[in-house]
């Protein structure tokens, strides 16, 4: 990169003009290095360090070992950028009793331990991600409901949850979001609050009387004036909502909160049902959310609970950070946000419920499940209607469920089962071409 | 010898003519076995299609019993009779095809479309189920045929294998098979993929059956009652139904009987086949055995559980395998296994003779069947003899090179252990055989964890490798010692247990003090003869000073010489997380465990260095010095226990639950009376509506929430001032703090208060008027009269208590039936969604298609077996280490 456009995205990125300018000196000394290294740490953190060095494309020709020159040297290493993070945290700190030798030592055996603890090749993960998981599924618990902090909302824990999230459900039994709000609204109980009432649903049967009299034929509303209040809702509002109810509706504000709307050569039945539907009429707020709970975090922020969920419309609504807002609807996220997102969800929900268990399972077992339900781009149950059901083979399908209905719809289609699987294997009497099966061994002669 | 190897099967229906091909014999009588007692020529157990008596050749092979597997042999139907399993396809294939040209009723346009949709969907091996469906919704919405011009008549399915054709002006008629067949013959091959067939395979006028295909009677044997009379299988019995009713159909036909009759007959025709291949078809009662016993028919045998695939295919009953109740034996290695000898007498091992094992054998065989002997040996004529009383002497003589003998099981052999259910690899492991007396297998208690197994009448199964392959597989990948780390969460899953944390825990606990004699005895039968330096001296009664050694010492001697760690025990009080300092090694519990250079420093030894599933040291060995070494490490500290546990003795009584009298009157006073105030208090703010109600909930859930709280807290607190009274030396509370077994709940439960019982997390609500109990007013809130016990299990509890919480306890009860049955089959459905993927030779996940799952397993390719807790690499210990080596140097 050219120094000046690298300069300005530097300055860009907070670090001060001064440290800059000594970048862009033509000639670095030692001294010098170590003391911009330092400024920068200070100021952008210690990853992006060998960054910025690198993107002024500048050596230190020296023997002396500085933050930069570890870096480099920690960026030569192949393991995994997580590695590398936290290696360069801890070789701070020892910085001083570092050389060259050492360096070079330590590097050498963190690789060796990457390298050694590298799956074999042909180890068959499936069976023991499965295993992993659906071992520890004797030890969950069956109690559906457990509350998410004190008092507050109801969600489906233990065993019923993760099958739920296997069976990638459309409908949840318990789905609720964690609405995450910008700073300016996480920082104050009342504008949290303000937001918690623009999202949960506010019927007009929660905010007013709604009552249907025989004697005028008509539906009655009596407003309740602290309700309104409490949810900052404007009686003109109400008046409105009620009038784009029907266009036939004659509504009449009668004053001191009463509403009446008048129906007019229509049975005692029709009024019935226009109580009904008045009461139920969406006031405010986006449906699906039932209830919205404002808690404040460890961390001091203020965060919206809700029961039930509907992501794309809450994202929208103002204050709410799109960008840390969850559901525990794996559907709607992958419909919102993409697959990679419902990827990252199941492994989070996963995660989370068996932690939440006491269970410890290993991520990558996590992982490995929720790459094989989003595979190909939708996410997909584990069972006969997703992945075991659109397995290629006709034997392993006829050995999970449905067997005879597999076998006829085999037959028409003339399929060919090509046995490279477990259970078709088993079934032939064939070894296995997994692990140990898969390689042959001949003897030397 | 290499075996072949099938590469794959092919799907498709069978033709007529294919039928008639490999039948080997045509089937006319429904009789089976004529009045000579032998089978009817053209009958259905009929000699040509295969041989199910003794001594009996088969026609078409020659083979016997046993050799020939059996032919089939065809039953020409009068009247084509549709496939049950293919009706609504035939259904669909009716709506969608012209009823007078045969081509499907699409545009070429659309035809081409959908061609391809159904190519591409090949080509990338996946299912064209959801095209198919595209191409009969379209078809079936044309009602003219775009080629011949025909105007189409709607199709109904009558269920489950009628078709009525209905006209414009609602006129039905009933499509008989044979029109139905018709119709399809004239579909062109070119539409036939369109459908997702292929005309090779599967022509769609093959689904209407005119010959019946008649499987071997291998595939359906009889049985001889003991009463000499034949039972036939039940396939038999239907087959016999067809012929007499095609007979019928035939003989009425001939007759020239009225169409009445001749549709009524075949309808009854269509009726048994149909049952024949499914007998579970909605809306048709099932065809019924005499005893009124449902027919399990071809549905029935291949479907379910026990059915054909997931029953004899999937799952095989095996040769060389036994199973008995476990018994514990602490002094076996924790990789043997104890096999009875009558066991180790039954199965046997194939050993090749040669001039390297002559000798060996020879002694062998000399025993006879007296116990490391043999049962069998195959001469090299490939004759073989059975070894008995009588010739064992003679065989042993004659032994040579290339003979074979199946010799007893003896100590150190191989085999598989197995406890289910096998929920997991860790269920199945490989043990060496040590041969012993008395009925039960032994097992080291250190391998209970991974087979989660315990000796209360638990079973195992023991299957003997046949193959040298197989005993090097075992040896390599399924010995327990290669199993001590559990790959679910990288940490050993084999470990101490029970006594052997109680054991050690006594001994490194405070400072135990062993006189020379004392110490050995406690490292007895561990091979350590050095004690090393005695901690220090002490003067005995005599006035002589003696020389002592440390508990920790003594546990010391069985670490790696140069092993170094550090961490906290369960019995941690876990300062940090309250906030304040960790004394480490001044902490007042001994909870800082420190190791260094091989001795224990400070420190516990509790259920977090040796114990299974955390086994910090455990961990540490298997790491750093491998598995051998940890093997070792397993049995010295599991014979260390044991010898420390016999000295001193260990026991729980009922009296071990008695708190002394103030303290029970502390614990109703201050827990259980405290809290059932402040409920009265609760209940009485309530009714004197001065409860504010919590967030989101309502006053009454408000309530409840609260009294919930308060009884719980009751519990705990009276379980603390009962800790308190009992102390450190009590028997329960070493063990729950050592983590050796049970918990601080269960001895509070035990011997202070039992606490709130809930149903769904909630108090017990449930009776009638108001009350859970008639002891009770209707409507009382108290803590009592919601199943709140207060008494201790040896208190003893009140009947209304007893009740209460005999209704908790109910939940649980179900709750754990349910549970198992849930879990099981969602292991299942796991196990065979997954079960193919596989890390390729380029780090690659896949699965049997090529596509890939993963590019890098687990995104860094690490095994979590391998990891060490989940962390991959232990980069404060390289750090450490390389700089220390330094400077040491």
């Amino acid at each position: 990169m050219e120094i000046k456009t690298a300069a300005e995205e530097l300055k860009k990125s907070g670090v001060d003009e001064e440290i800059v300018e000594l970048i862009k000196e033509e000639f670095i000394s030692v001294a010098l290095a170590t003391e911009i290294e330092e400024q920068l740490e200070m100021q952008v953190g210690q990853p992006y360090v060998d960054d910025i060095i690198l993107m002024f494309g500048r050596e230190v020709e020296s023997e002396e070992l500085n933050l930069g020159r570890i870096g480099r040297e920690v960026n030569k290493i192949k393991v995994p950028v997580k590695i590398k993070n936290e290696l360069r945290q801890k070789l701070r700190v020892v910085k001083t009793k570092l050389s060259k030798e050492k360096l070079d030592a330590i590097l050498a055996a963190v690789e060796q331990k990457y390298e050694e603890a590298q799956v074999e090749p042909r180890e068959a993960v499936g069976i023991v991600a499965a295993q992993s998981i659906g071992e520890p599924g004797t030890q969950m618990t069956m109690r559906t409901f457990h509350y998410a902090g004190v008092g507050a909302i109801y969600i489906t824990l233990g065993l019923p949850r993760i099958i739920e999230i296997v069976d990638a459900r459309k409908k949840l039994s318990t789905p609720t979001m964690k609405v995450k709000l910008v700073s300016e609204f996480a920082s104050e109980r009342n504008k949290a609050e303000k937001i918690a009432m623009e999202i949960e649903e506010t019927h007009i049967r929660d905010i007013a009387k709604v009552k249907a009299a025989i004697e005028d034929m008509s539906v009655w509303i009596v407003l309740n004036a602290k309700e309104l209040k409490r949810r900052y809702i404007m009686s003109e509002e109400v008046e409105q909502t009620i009038q784009d109810i029907g266009t036939a509706l004659l509504v009449e504000v009668v004053g001191g909160g009463k509403l009446r709307i008048h129906v007019k050569d229509k049975s005692y039945h029709d009024l019935l049902r226009l109580e009904a539907k008045v009461s139920t009429t969406l006031v405010k707020g986006i449906g699906g959310i039932k209830r919205a709970l404002v808690r404040r975090d460890p961390s001091g922020e203020y965060v919206l609970y809700t029961e039930g969920s509907a992501l794309k419309k809450v994202l929208k609504v103002d204050g709410v950070d799109s960008g840390r807002t969850t559901t525990n609807n794996i559907n709607e996220i992958s419909d919102v946000l993409g697959i990679e997102a419902a990827r990252n969800a199941i492994i989070e929900e996963m995660a989370g419920t068996l932690d939440e268990q006491g269970l410890d399972v290993d991520p990558r077992h996590i992982t490995l499940i929720a790459d094989t339900m989003t595979m190909d781009g939708e996410v997909k149950q584990i069972g006969r209607h997703g992945i075991a059901g659109e397995k290629a083979s006709v034997l392993s399908r006829a050995a999970f469920e449905v067997t005879v209905d597999n076998l006829l719809e085999a037959a028409i289609h003339g399929e060919t089962d090509a046995l490279k699987g477990v259970t078709e294997n088993v079934i032939v009497g064939q070894p296995i071409k997994l692990g140990t099966g898969a390689i042959e061994l001949r003897a030397r002669k | 010898m290499r075996l072949k190897r099938i590469k794959g099967i092919k799907f498709g229906l069978l033709s007529p003519k294919e039928i008639r091909k490999m039948s080997a014999s045509k089937i006319i009588t429904p009789d089976t076995y004529g009045e000579d007692g032998f089978p009817i020529e053209l009958g259905l157990v009929n000699q040509r299609i295969g041989v199910i008596d003794p001594g009996l050749r088969c026609k078409t092979c020659g083979g016997r019993m046993g050799e020939c597997p059996g032919h089939f042999g065809h039953i020409e139907l009068a009247a084509p009779i549709i496939h049950v399993g293919y009706a609504k396809m035939i259904y669909r294939i009716l709506a969608a095809t012209c009823r007078r040209c045969g081509k499907v009723l699409l545009g070429e346009e659309a035809r081409v479309k959908f061609l391809d949709g159904i190519e591409q969907q090949k080509e990338k091996q996946a299912d064209v189920g959801y095209v198919v469906k595209q191409v009969f919704k379209e078809a079936a919405k044309n009602d003219v045929c775009p080629f011949c011009d025909e105007i189409q008549k709607r199709i109904k399915y009558d269920k489950p294998t009628g078709y009525i054709e209905i006209d414009k002006e609602d006129k039905e008629r009933r499509l008989m098979p044979t029109d139905v067949r018709e119709r399809l013959e004239k579909i062109p091959d070119d539409d036939i993929p369109l459908f997702g067939m292929d005309p090779k395979n599967a022509r769609p006028e093959w689904m209407i059956i005119t010959v019946l295909p008649v499987p071997p009677v291998t595939a359906r044997p009889s049985i001889t009652l003991e009463s000499g009379q034949r039972s036939e299988d039940d396939l038999t019995h239907k087959l016999v139904d067809i012929i007499r009713i095609n007979q019928r159909f035939m003989e009425n036909r001939d007759a020239g009987a009225p169409q009445l009759i001749i549709e009524d007959l075949w309808e009854l025709l269509q009726y048994h086949i149909s049952t024949y291949f499914n007998n579970e078809i909605p809306s048709i009662p099932p065809a019924r055995h005499r005893s009124g016993r449902p027919l399990k028919t071809m549905t029935q045998r291949l479907k379910g559980k026990e059915g054909r695939f997931r029953g004899s295919l999937s799952g095989k009953r095996v040769n060389f395998s036994a199973r008995t109740v476990i018994s514990p034996d602490p002094e076996i290695e924790i990789d043997e296994v104890g096999v009875p000898k009558d066991i180790a007498k039954e199965l046997t091992i194939n050993v090749n003779v040669t001039e390297r094992n002559l000798e060996a054998i020879r002694e062998t065989l000399k025993r006879g069947s007296k116990h490391p002997g043999a049962n069998y040996v195959r001469r090299s004529d490939d004759k073989k003899v059975k070894v008995t009383e009588t010739n064992y002497e003679l065989l042993a003589e004659e032994l040579g090179v290339g003979w074979k003998v199946e010799r007893h099981l003896q100590d150190g052999d191989i085999v598989l252990f197995n406890r289910q259910p096998s929920l997991h690899r860790l269920s199945i492991m490989a043990h060496y055989v040590r041969v012993m007396p008395g009925r039960t297998f032994r097992l080291n208690p250190t391998v209970c964890p991974p087979y989660n197994a315990d000796y209360d009448g638990d079973e195992m199964n023991m299957h003997v490798l046949q193959t040298e392959e197989a005993r090097a597989e075992a040896k390599i990948l399924m010995a327990v010692k290669r199993n001590i780390m559990s790959p679910r969460f990288g940490r050993p899953i084999i470990g101490g247990i029970h006594d052997y944390i109680t054991g050690l825990f006594i001994l490194t606990w405070g400072e135990k003090r062993f006189e020379k004699e004392k110490a050995q005895d406690m490292l007895h039968r561990i091979n350590i003869h050095d004690l090393g330096e005695p901690a220090g001296t002490f003067e005995s009664s005599s006035g002589i000073q003696v020389p002592y050694w440390t508990g920790k010492q003594l546990f010391g001697r069985i670490l790696p010489k140069q092993m170094e760690l550090q961490f906290r025990g369960v019995v941690c009080g876990k300062c940090i997380e309250r906030g304040e300092k960790c004394k480490k090694e001044n902490c007042p519990r001994e909870a800082y465990v420190v190791i260094k250079e091989g001795n224990l420093v400070c420190g516990v030894i509790d259920e977090m260095a040796i114990g299974s599933f955390k086994g910090k040291i455990i961990e540490q060995i298997f790491r750093l010095y491998g598995e051998d070494e940890a093997k070792k490490f397993i049995n010295d500290f599991a014979r260390l226990a044991i010898n420390c546990i016999k000295q001193s003795g260990f026991s729980f009584g009922i009296s071990d639950e008695d708190i002394p009298k103030e303290g029970k009157a502390q614990i109703r006073e201050e827990a259980v009376y405290a809290a059932e105030h402040k409920v009265e208090e609760l209940i009485r703010a309530y009714d004197a509506e001065e409860l504010e109600a919590l967030p989101g909930r309502s006053l009454e859930e408000t309530l409840e929430l609260l009294i919930m709280q308060e009884l719980g807290r009751a519990r705990d607190d009276a379980g603390d001032i009962a800790e308190r009274y009992l102390g450190i030396e009590n028997a329960a509370v070493l063990m729950a703090k050592s983590g050796a077994r049970g918990s601080m709940l269960n001895l509070t439960q035990m011997a202070a208060c039992v606490g709130q019982q809930s149903v769904r997390g909630e108090r017990i609500n449930r009776g009638y008027q108001g009350r859970t109990l008639p002891h009770f007013k209707s409507g009382d809130r108290r803590a009592e009269a919601h199943g709140f016990v207060r008494a201790s299990f040896k208190d003893g509890l009140t009947a209304t208590e007893y009740f209460l919480h005999a209704v908790g306890g109910r939940e649980a009860l179900v709750d754990t039936a349910v549970r198992t049955s849930q879990s099981g089959y969602f292991q299942r459905r796991l196990i065979n969604a997954l079960q193919d993927l596989e890390v390729k030779n380029d780090g690659t996940v896949r699965e049997t298609r090529g596509t890939v799952v993963q590019f890098k397993y687990g995104d860094d390719g690490v095994d979590p077996s391998k990891s060490e807790c989940g962390k991959v690499v232990d980069i404060d210990e390289i750090i450490s280490d390389v700089i220390e080596v330094d400077v040491g140097s």
